[in-house]
């Protein structure tokens, strides 16, 4: 996929954040001496072709009193589709990732009160019939995406 | 810990799923929670002063901007040296997230998980070179396990009372 100069300002500065103003386009379509209709135009194109996969706040359940967990199932191939489907169903299921080993299935669950991780991990082992292996988190030494993107119109 | 009230959850529910892509977002919220922009502005402020609002941003999807390889790399480091080791891969550009998490002796050893992105495969690898640098005398056993697949990717739902 191809970016311009345009794409990557508003690639990178608002995946960094957007203030809490009346107006959080304005700046930027100053710096970029361009329109602020031109920004959301873009923003909406970016989402319609998935390329940001949402515009929002960013919350932390763990600040209010929840949890998350990471968790991991070795799912067995055969049954791949029906679990994928069957954690879709399961509104604790945050993210969940298919990736290459043993354990192949990788999802975060997060719940509002930490007290319902444990209950959601039982109730995935009930609804699979396979054992969830949560990895709790002993230390965060990093928590911080950015991906920068770089324009191939300069 | 923070402790959300009514008006903050019909926050969080309202825009959790995102806001609207609009000259001005916040005031399309606040009209649709039929309260006033300064008030939505002050509580978001606040919520974000407590941790409870990381950001307001956009959420980029990793592949679409060019990063196709995204690792889970896990390691068996010394447990004395685990902090030493997660500070350090913490400080490097293209390490997005890094814990110490718990083992399942004999079944998981792994102590130290660090996300990483890449455009291809032998910048991945040319990290993780960079990893193994650092952690040299402290490591016992490392795995990359790339995400081949995202099956789902909807993040936090908070329920509405």
């Amino acid at each position: 996929m191809q970016f311009d100069h345009i794409d990557a300002a508003i690639l990178n500065t608002y995946q960094k954040g957007l203030e809490l103003t009346t107006r959080p386009f304005l700046k930027l379509s100053k710096e970029l001496n361009i329109t602020e209709e031109l920004i959301i135009e873009r923003i909406q194109g970016y989402k319609d072709s998935r390329v940001i996969s949402r515009f929002g706040p960013m919350y932390d359940v763990v600040r209010s009193g929840g949890a998350f967990l990471l968790c991991a199932i070795e799912v067995p191939l055969e049954r791949f589709e029906e679990v994928t489907q069957m954690l879709n169903d399961v509104p604790e299921v945050a993210h969940n990732y298919k990736r290459e080993h043993r354990f192949n299935m990788w999802f975060v669950l997060a719940v509002e009160e930490k007290e319902q991780i444990d209950k959601a991990c039982k109730d995935i082992e009930e609804l699979t019939g396979l054992k969830v292996f949560g990895f709790d988190k002993e230390v965060e030494y990093l928590v911080n995406l950015f991906l920068p993107v770089e324009a191939t119109d300069v | 810990m923070f402790e959300i009230d009514e008006l903050d959850r019909k926050i969080i529910v309202a825009t959790q799923g995102g806001i609207p892509i609009s000259i001005e977002p916040y005031k399309d919220v606040a009209k649709e929670l039929e309260i006033t922009e300064e008030l939505l502005l002050k509580r978001l402020e606040i919520l974000k002063d407590e941790g409870v609002v990381r950001r307001v941003a956009l959420v980029p999807n990793h592949y679409k901007l060019g990063y196709t390889f995204n690792g889970m790399t896990v390691w068996q480091v010394k447990d004395e040296s685990c902090n030493k080791v997660g500070e350090a891969f913490a400080a490097l550009p293209f390490v997005s997230h890094c814990y110490k998490r718990k083992k399942y002796p004999g079944l998981w050893d792994y102590n130290i998980f660090a996300m990483i992105h890449g455009k291809n495969e032998r910048e991945c690898d040319e990290y993780l070179l960079q990893m193994k640098e650092i952690c040299k005398e402290d490591l016992i056993v490392m795995e990359t396990l790339y995400s081949s697949q995202i099956l789902k990717k909807t993040g936090l739902r908070i329920k509405d009372r």
